[in-house]
């Protein structure tokens, strides 16, 4: 439940209600920044994510760190599987499809 | 300690040990209580104790969200599953944690229609997506979470969804740091406070802790040397007879915490008069509930739940494990009946969890030797 995952911010889609595109370790997925209003992020910022909304903006060199510590943890596939599955953040292009195929899987 | 290769700075590992072992009168026992799973699983993981000396004790605090949850909230959750028009949507988290009458997992192997989801946002997703079904997602969690169902719970307002309610089991943190002091078979010396409920809340809502209590705490990341430096900070304190807020983790964890975050919890979230949790009893507003200005969209208005009070398995001792009176393995349930593949309590379910720590970094591989002393 704790987990927070490092993401890097592609790209911002401001219409949809603050959402961004964020790669993380190669899964690009659609991230909520609802929670950065006050401290709003742009493209190259790295965040932490958790249950598919950035809670904090972080260093690039606090990012990696993070993802190392995952790893360390043996969580990090279980946060590249929460990655992949949310369902709100396919990537632009046949995203759809994928995400709809992760949730098969995991329900 | 295990992957010791792996660590950042290993040799300043060796050194921050050197400094705890330094530090602690060996004529006192020290009992240190890390409030966060995360960091149970992390000390568990790493392997931690082996670096500590003899007499510094980490008390395992009730910072796993799953494993604080009472058995009856769990049945009035699954009781809505039983309702055909329910998609019961739920954090992977959730799925295994026994109720009376089986897990999440059992009931979807039952028929009913149980979902995972890794998002609050997907579990409104999946109710613009199934207009005709009436989607309800268990929301558990501390601050780390509860913002993000806030946000998620104003979305539903906005579109005007009616297919969408929260089953708010949503906790706080400070209140159940509270019952352990007032606790009076718990006995803490210091704190370690959680890093990522940290971010949300910052540090301020500790402030009590060393005021009034008299007690250090120190905000801690989740990496061996953050929490060794930790450990070296509230020695510190505590040889110089302080106690104070102090933030190890200030590379994540501002001190003022996330201001549009607990703006959206306090948009949508009321405190609860009181809340059970597993092992601690009722704690007064210990938890969140749905304000009235988003009753529509709440799961215990919308739904008819049983709201039983169900004890747990009589010989099982997860109140006495989560309160830190007991250690795992001293529960008589421990690896017998109760095992990570077979889980009796909830403590055994999550990775979070003390039990399932426990169990599979010293019960299973026991006997193993560690490797830096």
């Amino acid at each position: 439940m704790c987990l927070a995952i490092p993401g890097k911010i592609i790209e911002l889609f401001p219409e949809s209600h603050r959402t961004a595109l964020v790669d993380v370790s190669g899964v690009r997925r659609r991230v909520d920044l609802g929670l950065l209003e006050e401290d709003k992020p742009v493209a190259g910022d790295w965040v932490l994510i958790h249950v598919g909304f950035a809670l904090s903006k972080i260093s690039e060199e606090d990012a990696l760190d993070q993802m190392r510590i995952l790893r360390l943890l043996g969580e990090d596939k279980a946060a590249m599987e929460e990655v992949k599955g949310y369902g709100l953040g396919e990537e632009p292009e046949g995203g759809k499809q994928k995400s709809e195929t992760g949730r098969k899987r995991t329900t | 300690m295990r992957f010791v290769d792996e660590f950042r700075d290993p040799e300043v590992i060796g050194r921050t040990a050197e400094e705890i072992r330094r530090l602690a009168d060996p004529g006192r026992h020290y009992r240190i209580m890390e409030v966060c799973g995360g960091h149970t699983h992390a000390i568990y993981r790493f392997g931690l104790k082996d670096v500590l000396p003899p007499n510094l004790e980490l008390v395992h605090g009730p910072g796993c969200p799953v494993c604080v949850l009472p058995m009856g909230r769990i049945d009035d959750g699954l009781s809505m599953a039983e309702n055909p028009e329910v998609i019961f949507a739920a954090f992977g988290d959730m799925m295994r944690v026994p109720g009376t009458k089986g897990s999440p997992l059992e009931y979807k192997a039952r028929g009913m229609d149980v979902r995972i989801v890794y998002s609050p946002a997907d579990a409104l997703k999946l109710a613009e997506n199934n207009p005709d079904r009436q989607v309800m997602f268990f929301a558990i969690g501390f601050e780390t979470t509860a913002p993000s169902t806030a946000l998620t719970l104003m979305r539903a307002k906005a579109l005007g969804l009616r297919n969408f309610s929260v089953f708010c089991n949503h906790v706080t943190i400070i209140p159940a740091i509270r019952a352990i002091l007032d606790s009076p078979d718990t006995r803490i010396d210091a704190f370690i406070g959680p890093g990522h409920v940290s971010t949300i809340i910052g540090c301020r809502p500790y402030e009590w802790i060393a005021k009034d209590e008299g007690k250090p705490i120190v905000i801690s990341g989740f990496e061996p040397l953050d929490l060794l430096q930790s450990i070296v900070m509230l020695l510190h304190q505590l040889k110089q007879g302080e106690a104070k807020v102090e933030n190890q983790y200030k590379r994540v964890v501002p001190w003022e915490g996330n201001r549009s975050a607990l703006g959206a919890m306090a948009e949508v979230f009321a405190l609860r008069p009181y809340f059970e949790w597993r092992g601690l009893g009722f704690i007064s507003q210990s938890a969140l509930r749905l304000r009235e200005t988003f009753a529509q969209w709440d799961a215990e208005q919308r739904f008819s739940v049983p709201g039983v009070r169900v004890t747990d398995p009589k010989a099982a001792q997860c109140g006495e494990v989560l309160k830190g009176v007991l250690k795992p393995a001293q529960c008589k349930l421990f690896g017998g009946e109760c095992t990570p593949e077979h889980p009796v309590g909830a403590l055994m379910v999550s990775s979070e969890g003390s039990c399932a720590a426990h169990y599979n970094y010293e019960h299973r591989k026991n006997g193993v030797a560690s490797g830096l002393g």
